[in-house]
């Protein structure tokens, strides 16, 4: 199959019923399906639970009893306490120009080597792809050395170095995701028809012209599932922070967890809260972009 | 192809060139120089001596922390390859039939997989707390001295921690399965059903082998996962007392308080060397048919 199949919403298609269905399997299927789904969201509806009950209810009668009465409270006062908006903001400094540069570079390098025929080609996608599945902690110390060795002009970052600035934490995910991207981005350029591209050329029109105009706005479902995938892998990281960063107010908010955990002190109802504030804006992609998230995630596998 | 002209080119080198120059300078160039630093005894900001193979050595007979890693990341392994991914399978495998509901079924299992790991952590670390979780109220066992700690008890944290694990990664083995069975030509199992295969049958030897291209990316995707296994242990305690793995004692060894950045190394080249086997052999799966023309 083409990648160019896995974009069009899932057909509800009649599949063919596996076997005679007998309605004893049914039962069966559903009964299990049921009961996973409950084990499923268990964990999500407790800590929502939580969240919405006052302390001096859970303190009184203990977190596992029927609610007195449910309140927003605990959100009001995580999200001051927390600081939330300030940890929120740096996630966005540093998620959006991140997913740019990385669609933008990765673009690039996906044109260069789908749409022309390079001796190099099959090397540069190795390279970009290989690197994308290292784990991080491959390269981590040559590379906490690089960031400590690196300066940077103060309007870039404060710290005067790579190390512990959102600049450095913005590089080093585009320099990670640009793999992946380039491997989906470059399979999915391969499936447009050439012939669209080579009238261009004739009529004489520059590389640049040709990836620009003509070949990006093909890619739109792509950029767009792909910008989908990206945003959310970038603010759900956590671990470059933990590496590159020294100070905690710089913190990208899904790493800044692990402060607020202290912050919250052992008021489980506060840390419940915070957890669904900060789950807000992957539940908002969940919700609105889930197809674009999942053919983002397919786009990259189903490739045959 | 048209001969290009000298700013065309340009343009293309460009392209091309400025990618690379950043792929190299931040992922390869570190992952190979973390070859070199691991023969050194290279620690926080002193000069830096050649030592040979002693940080390995050092790794294997004395360093109590580097063989449960080992044995940890291979659990790891073998729940995601024995649990995980076959309930993935079995959510798809079910999900696919047309089954009332299918969409609320999908969206419950596929939540996880849009949370954070850290996130992921902090939700569970609600669920298991000794006395307030969900789980030992549930299974009464809130009382002094018969308090299960799940977290904190080294006999069973790793798979409490596991269980958060395969909660995210069956959702998403679902969502790839899902993509390849809406590929699978509905005429083969017609063909199969008309000559009485049964259910098992019809999966095994029909749906199956059709399904091999995701087989391998799901395969690919478990192994990898579970040697980049981080978040959730260092989340939980920093990958300590019963979770340690590879990742989160290179991890430690470097950030730590003693910067032991050459030993961090050695530690990662073997991290690397593991990894290099799944990675090699999803590129010559996926890129061997574009060599011949």
């Amino acid at each position: 199959m083409t990648a160019a199949t896995d974009r069009a919403p899932a057909p509800a298609t009649e599949v063919v019923h596996v076997g005679r269905p007998r309605a004893k399997r049914r039962v069966g299927s559903y009964v299990f399906l049921t009961l996973a789904a409950i084990f499923w969201i268990a964990p999500v509806l407790w800590t929502l639970y939580t969240a919405l009950r006052p302390v001096s209810d859970t303190d009184a009668h203990g977190y596992f009893s029927w609610p007195r009465m449910l309140t927003l409270e605990n959100f009001i006062n995580a999200w001051n306490q927390g600081d939330i908006i300030h940890y929120f903001l740096n996630s966005v400094y540093i998620t959006v120009p991140a997913v740019l540069i990385t669609l933008f570079l990765s673009t690039c390098v996906a044109y260069v080597v789908s749409r022309w025929s390079f001796k190099f080609n099959l090397v540069m996608l190795l390279i970009f792809t290989a690197g994308n599945l290292l784990p991080q902690q491959v390269f981590l110390a040559p590379l906490f050395k690089v960031y400590l060795a690196i300066s940077l002009p103060d309007w870039l970052s404060d710290s005067g170095k790579l190390y512990d600035s959102l600049f450095g934490l913005v590089a080093i995910n585009v320099s990670f995701q640009m793999g992946f991207c380039v491997f989906v981005l470059s399979n999915f350029m391969k499936t447009i028809p050439h012939e669209i591209t080579e009238a261009a050329l004739v009529d004489g029109a520059s590389v640049w012209t040709q990836y620009w105009k003509l070949t990006l706005p093909l890619c739109r479902p792509a950029l767009a599932a792909m910008a989908t995938l990206l945003t959310t892998w970038i603010y759900n990281d956590f671990f470059w922070a933990v590496a590159l960063i020294s100070t905690g107010s710089k913190y990208p908010i899904t790493t800044a967890i692990l402060n607020l955990k202290g912050t919250y002190a052992v008021n489980n109802n506060l840390l419940a809260a915070g957890a669904m504030i900060i789950a807000i804006p992957t539940l908002a992609v969940y919700f609105a972009l889930q197809r674009q998230f999942i053919s983002g995630l397919t786009l990259g596998s189903t490739k045959a | 192809m048209r001969r290009l002209t000298r700013r065309d080119s340009v343009v293309l080198g460009l392209m091309l060139g400025i990618p690379l120059l950043i792929d190299l300078a931040f992922i390869w160039g570190p992952a190979i120089a973390s070859v070199f630093l691991s023969f050194t005894n290279a620690q926080g900001a002193r000069a830096v001596a050649w030592i040979g193979g002693e940080n390995y050595h050092f790794m294997a007979t004395v360093d109590y922390e580097f063989w449960p890693a080992v044995r940890h990341n291979l659990l790891w392994l073998g729940v995601f390859i024995v649990i995980a991914t076959p309930l993935g399978m079995l959510f798809a495998v079910l999900l696919n039939n047309n089954i009332k509901g299918t969409r609320i079924y999908q969206s419950i299992f596929f939540l996880p997989v849009m949370l954070s790991l850290a996130l992921i952590g902090i939700i569970w670390q609600l669920m298991y707390s000794p006395d307030n979780g969900l789980i030992n109220n549930i299974i009464g066992k809130t009382g002094q001295g018969n308090q299960i700690d799940w977290l904190g008890d080294p006999h069973i944290n790793l798979w409490a921690v596991l269980v958060e694990a395969t909660w995210r990664q069956a959702g998403y083995v679902m969502v790839l399965y899902l993509a390849g069975l809406k590929a699978v030509d509905p005429s083969l199992q017609e063909a199969a059903s008309l000559d009485g295969a049964n259910a098992w049958q019809m999966f095994w030897r029909v749906v199956f082998p059709t399904l091999r291209p995701i087989n391998i990316v799901i395969l690919v995707v478990t192994v990898i996962e579970s040697l980049r296994a981080f978040d959730l242990v260092y989340i939980t305690n920093g990958g300590t007392n019963g979770l340690e793995l590879l990742s989160a004692i290179i991890t430690q060894q470097i950030l730590g308080a003693g910067n032991k950045i050459g030993y961090g190394s050695a530690i990662g080249v073997v991290l690397l060397v593991i990894s290099l086997v799944p990675i090699v052999y999803f590129l010559t799966v996926q890129f061997r048919k574009e060599k011949q023309p």
